[in-house]
């Protein structure tokens, strides 16, 4: 019963991924990871100087 | 519904990191003062009132421990903001509870104008520091040196259900959900094993299963019991051990997931709980595995993967909601709960435009294989750390985000929107909406009461006990044809 539910949640799972690609913010899984190279390069734009001396003092109190 | 269930009014609370850098005497309480002063302006002068809050009562009966009233009543700076939310200091953090939601779609965006707030604030003190220093807020749990800090998840919950039953399911599921609630982070803590990245800021720093605890050795299940609210009717459960999160999908899941759990719960829909032998090594464990593949020891015998587990009482919350007549935003819960496990159990990084965990361990990877870094370059933990800053300019959520790769529930104009306006269907309501049109005669708020000064001898307290009254639509004609507080006052009948 368990396992013919999940199939049933399954089928409907992958026809609202059908449906809503055209929704979504990028197509393919490819397209993602491409973007993601290109926006390597922003993200050295905007990163911290000095990453080891930036990690090293981050040192929070500790909280709940 | 059924008798038994109250309806799930939520919120989330929100340690923030904070730093200074290149201040040579940086000091974090001093620094996270400022911050709330800097923001609040005008409502900056009204105070949160101490009276009623006992953080030392334990839902298990066991009555008071003085100890936990020290975290509390510090004297620092402790406001309320026109959104209905509280904005202060604890524990050397800046920390802000949203408003009462009236469900978690609404609580995801309040959840995310607190960033919002946090990045405003930040702008705020910046400009008057000297040249050099900057200020950098994260919405993270961990320094990665073995300090944490917490981002608390708040439901209002039936007392008729035995606090028992309550901890005999939520082990299992608070264990295993982090497979989709965690923000992910570049080694381990706190004496466990080292690993290159687990999925949970905080999963390192669970040692108890249940207890009063929220600094020291914190429980999967935190029994501190204030309600807030009528404490003969309700409970609020108090959940400590999430990560912080940036996503809006993931944040409205997160909640979404835990609030219908609770229903379904409460009307007695998730048959027997499913026990795990070790409720405290599984939460690690499974967060040291990113492929998701452990399986976790059951009492009694067997095992099973947090996914699985997960599957399971998604099914009966489903079977529950679907009994009951679940509206649109808790089938939005249900859609986007069902396809986060069923990527996650295709491959984990296909859900990296909805999960926190994902998409760090999708960047990550991405700058291993682009400058051929090992797990231990500084690099690679400044990256998970920027991830979290709540500057939008800074924040790698946030240029993820922008360029289209995290899917987004809400627009950046709902989110300014919730930063300066309370919710309408709760008494946060009540509370925003007082502060933002009597800011002078509000002497100091709370949760369940507002103290205003309206010239007279004595004080007037209005209490706010039940979290569904003082909404827009008992209360907001009354706030809108009052001229003053004392108006308003005397319009509610207060003493």
């Amino acid at each position: 019963m368990a396992e013919q539910q999940r199939k049933q949640r399954k089928q409907r799972s992958d026809k609202r991924a059908d449906e809503a690609v055209e929704d979504e913010p990028t197509g393919s899984t490819g397209e993602i990871t491409e973007k993601i190279d290109d926006l390597l390069d922003e993200i050295d734009s905007v990163l911290e100087e000095n990453a080891e001396e930036f990690v090293k003092n981050y040192v929070q109190k500790g909280g709940q | 519904m059924n008798p038994g269930r109250v309806h799930k009014v939520l919120g989330t609370e929100t340690e923030f990191g904070i730093t200074i850098r290149n201040q040579p005497d940086f000091n974090p309480v001093l620094a996270s003062s400022r911050v709330v002063n800097a923001y609040a302006g005008t409502s900056s002068r009204i105070e949160w009132s101490f009276e009623d809050e006992a953080p030392g009562r334990d839902a298990r009966g066991f009555g008071y421990e003085p100890s936990a009233a020290a975290d509390f009543d510090t004297g620092l700076a402790n406001t309320v903001l026109t959104n209905g939310a509280r904005f202060y200091v604890d524990h050397a953090h800046p920390e802000y509870s949203s408003p009462e939601c009236y469900d978690p779609l609404e609580a995801a965006l309040y959840d995310k104008a607190g960033e919002l707030v946090l990045a405003r604030a930040a702008r705020a003190v910046q400009a008057a520091l000297p040249d050099g220093e900057r200020l950098l807020i994260h919405k993270n749990n961990s320094d990665g040196k073995g300090n944490s800090y917490g981002a608390h998840e708040n439901v209002l919950v039936s007392r008729r259900v035995p606090f028992g039953d309550l901890v005999a399911h939520l082990l299992g599921f608070l264990a295993t959900r982090q497979v989709f609630t965690g923000s992910g982070k570049v080694g381990a803590e706190n004496g466990r094993p080292r690993v290159p990245f687990q999925i949970s800021q905080r999963a390192d720093f669970f040692e108890e299963e249940v207890g009063l605890e929220t600094t020291l050795k914190r429980p999967i299940v935190n029994t501190r019991d204030e309600p807030h609210a009528d404490p003969g009717s309700y409970r609020r459960l108090h959940v400590i051990i999430g990560d912080a999160t940036r996503s809006e999908v993931q944040t409205f899941v997160k909640l979404g997931s835990l609030a219908m759990f609770l229903a379904a719960l409460e009307d007695g829909a998730l048959g027997d709980p499913v026990l795990l032998a070790d409720p405290v090594e599984s939460v690690w464990r499974i967060s040291h595995d990113p492929s998701l593949r452990h399986a976790v020891p059951l009492d009694g015998g067997g095992t099973i993967t947090a996914l699985d587990l997960q599957w399971r009482y998604l099914e009966a919350v489903a079977a529950h909601a679907e009994a009951e007549g679940a509206d649109d935003i808790h089938r939005r819960v249900l859609d986007d709960w069902e396809s986060i496990l069923t990527d996650l159990e295709a491959d984990p990084l296909s859900t990296a435009d909805r999960l926190d965990w994902t998409a760090k361990l999708r960047l990550l990877e991405g700058y291993r294989d682009r400058d051929g870094l090992g797990w231990k370059d500084p690099k690679l933990r400044l990256l998970d750390l920027q991830y979290h800053d709540v500057e939008p300019a800074r924040g790698l959520y946030d240029r993820l985000a922008a360029a289209g790769t995290m899917r987004r529930v809400f627009t950046d104009d709902e989110i300014e929107r919730a930063a300066d306006e309370p919710p309408e269907r709760t008494r946060a309501y009540f509370r925003g909406r007082c502060i933002a049109r009597f800011p002078g005669d509000v002497v100091a708020a709370n949760w369940d009461s507002m103290i205003f000064d309206v010239g007279e001898d004595s004080l007037k307290r209005v209490p706010m006990m039940e979290p569904l009254r003082g909404g827009k639509d008992r209360v907001g004609d009354l706030i809108a044809a009052a001229g003053t507080a004392a108006d308003l006052v005397k319009a509610l009948g207060g003493d």
